[in-house]
């Protein structure tokens, strides 16, 4: 591969040569990025802008010349709803079926991975054997694929899965996890905490390790129970660590996707479309490609999603201040 | 909390566990169990025979019936063990079975046959790794060809990824150029922009350029991370420009500065890139989804998504193919597991 990349490198230095000599040194560095900004300009600002078009066009045409202008009324159609709280209620209940599952999936999701995240955290921070191996434990389902985590899991839950075996052992009678509205709907927030605890376990170790030692000898010397420690202690200075983690849980929650598509298909009925599905359906999956709708619904999403990253800038700043 | 109770417990002496330890432990090992488990299960699974996916309740380890060479007969016959009758204990081999009767030979005498009731044998059987999952993914399935899409988009996506971004970051961090705040800025601001957000304009972009249903469709439009950028120019930042200023007195050009001296310097930064840059292209899904709708161009992953839906009921296939989706991933992680840790935690992810 190097012996590759060697002559490919020479290659390129005769034009960037030419070039220095033509700018000089300095303007060189434009040269270097251009590239890389090409790649942005391509495949990110402008697509922001033609984001905005495709949601105030109608039809299922993809060229943008085809595209009826229709001013807001894709926001309108999916914002129209008698009751937000009662998907049936809504003209696109689909729409609203997704942000209702969306909502509950994050904070369901959140709450279990910042919990488990932090009482991994706090037992890998104690003096225990082979640390680095169950650190390595926790950690290891971040690297796998969202569709090999669904695989391993529908394997388990199928009909003649290990757990209903387990269940039948105990007496119990065997169960479709998958195709009931609720279960699917848990083992799917299960899922996800289970294969991106280990992430955010990571983040909160490393800001346990961060507490000087000094304030938990003191708090010795004063006799303070552990709760008591727990409580005074390492929760407030873990708070921005925790904030952090919190943060980033939230935008990548709300963007959840492939593992649960792969796990249940969003089903059964609409029990676990989540928000970037009904993008993907009403977008690619379905006839008419309703490319207006989506892009609308992408609208609001990355709206939700600038207002959380600002958080986390925010967030990750406090930390690094405080 | 936990760092406090095992200060207390420790002056309190050590010979004897605190009932924090058994917690401690306690968790750990659960923690093993449902981490480790499933995968574990998932890779005994894939070695079992069909008989013994749909056995149930399941077991654990992956069994197989003992078959025997027989005299007289083409292919190789089940063995059982008589558990009744007057040849209560022998090792019968079973030539068929008709109805709640089987006809069976005893290996040392092939021609007579013999005939007892189903009920009272039974099958002689041993651990052993059933390896036709696996063959027949190679024989029936167009495997070759999803791990080869697979492969090539993740080698060339991350080679491109490498030398753009590095090329963007040494701009960033060796030159003094006005605008290069600008720049920074809009580095930033691509990093709100999750390819979640704009999938639809993208999939104009990249239907324009031609590129739709073909490998590079997938490779070009995250060719370019701000994540990389960030990463390689923090690096960079900690190269002293004395290196460079000296090169420049050699006469050495700007590109051969880059490649020959930066490049070189930046190879830790460059390795946590590469990684992070494979198991993103390797586990990629959505955009894949997208950009791709013939089956001959799929990857790994939507290979696997597509036959969970065609082969409800096949798990044999299924389960060898999701083994073998996930063995490079844990091969990368068993010998880089150091690497991967910190270049997750210092990048935020994605």
């Amino acid at each position: 591969m190097l012996g590759l990349l060697l002559p490919v490198m020479r290659l390129i230095e005769v034009p960037m040569l030419a070039a220095q000599r033509r700018f000089g040194i300095q303007k060189l560095a434009w040269v270097f990025l251009t590239p890389n900004l090409i790649l942005f300009a391509l495949f990110a600002f402008l697509p922001i802008i033609l984001n905005l078009v495709y949601a105030l066009t109608g039809s299922d045409q993809i060229l943008l010349r085809d595209r009826p202008f229709v001013g807001l009324e894709n926001f309108g159609t999916l914002a129209a709803c008698e009751n937000y709280l009662d998907p049936n209620s809504c003209e696109k209940d689909f729409f609203w079926r997704a942000v209702h599952n969306t909502v509950v999936f994050v904070i369901l999701q959140v709450g279990f991975m910042v919990g488990f995240s932090l009482i991994t955290a706090l037992v890998l921070n104690q003096k225990i054997r082979a640390r680095g191996f169950f650190r390595s434990v926790f950690f290891f389902p971040v690297l796998l694929s969202p569709v090999v985590v669904a695989l391993i899991w529908k394997w388990i839950l199928q009909r003649q899965g290990i757990l209903n075996a387990g269940l039948e052992g105990l007496g119990y009678d065997s169960f479709l996890w998958l195709l009931d509205r609720q279960w699917a709907f848990g083992w799917s927030v299960f899922l996800s905490v289970w294969a991106h605890m280990g992430f955010y376990t990571l983040i909160l170790l490393a800001g346990l390790q961060a507490i000087p030692r000094d304030v938990y000898e003191a708090a010795v010397m004063d006799a303070a129970s552990p709760f008591r420690t727990f409580y005074r202690i390492t929760l407030p200075l873990l708070m921005p660590t925790m904030l952090v983690v919190m943060v980033l849980a939230l935008i990548k929650g709300v963007q959840t996707f492939d593992e649960v598509y792969a796990f249940t298909g969003g089903g059964p009925g609409s029990a676990t479309t989540l928000i970037i599905q009904y993008i993907y359906e009403t977008g690619f999956a379905g006839a008419p490609r309703l490319f207006g709708l989506a892009s609308a619904a992408s609208i609001i999403l990355a709206v939700v999603l600038v207002v959380l990253t600002g958080l986390q800038l925010w967030a990750t700043k406090k930390n690094a201040n405080g | 909390m936990a760092r406090v109770i095992s200060f207390l417990t420790r002056t309190r002496g050590r010979d004897r566990l605190h009932w924090t330890d058994w917690f401690t432990y306690g968790y750990l090992f659960s923690g093993i169990l449902l981490m480790f488990g499933p995968v574990l299960w998932l890779a005994l699974s894939s070695f079992k025979t069909d008989a013994e996916l749909e056995r149930f309740p399941p077991r654990f380890l992956p069994y197989a019936q003992e078959m025997i060479e027989v005299e007289g007969y083409d292919k190789p016959l089940p063995v059982f063990t008589v558990t009744a009758g007057e040849l209560a204990g022998a090792r019968v081999a079973q030539v068929r079975r008709i109805g709640l009767v089987a006809q069976v030979v005893r290996p040392e005498n092939p021609s007579e046959i013999i005939k007892i009731g189903i009920k009272d044998r039974q099958a002689v059987e041993s651990v052993s790794l059933a390896t036709k999952n696996y063959t027949e993914l190679f024989e029936r399935f167009n495997f070759m060809r999803f791990l080869w899409n697979s492969t090539f988009i993740t080698v060339m996506a991350t080679l491109i990824m490498l030398l753009v971004n590095s090329m963007a970051a040494f701009a960033l961090s060796k030159y003094e150029f006005r605008g290069r705040g600008t720049v920074m800025a809009l580095v930033i601001g691509v990093l709100m922009i999750p390819q979640t957000v704009v999938l639809v304009p993208l999939f104009l972009v990249t239907r324009e350029l031609g590129m739709l249903d073909s490998l590079w469709g997938v490779i070009i439009p995250g060719a370019a991370t701000p994540t990389g950028v960030f990463l390689l120019r923090q690096y960079m930042l900690t190269i002293p420009d004395e290196i460079l200023d000296a090169a420049r007195m050699d006469k050495a050009s700007e590109w051969k500065i880059y490649w020959r001296i930066v490049l070189p310097l930046s190879a830790p930064a460059l390795a946590v890139l590469a990684i992070l840059a494979i198991m993103w292209r390797w586990n990629d899904f959505l955009w894949p989804l997208i950009a791709l709708s013939r089956p001959e161009k799929f990857t790994l992953q939507l290979a696997l998504n597509a036959f969970q839906g065609e082969m409800d009921t096949n798990w044999s296939s299924l389960l060898a193919m999701t083994v073998l989706t996930l063995l490079p991933i844990a091969l990368v992680f068993a010998f880089l597991q150091k690497y991967i840790a910190t270049g997750i935690a210092s990048t935020g992810g994605k």
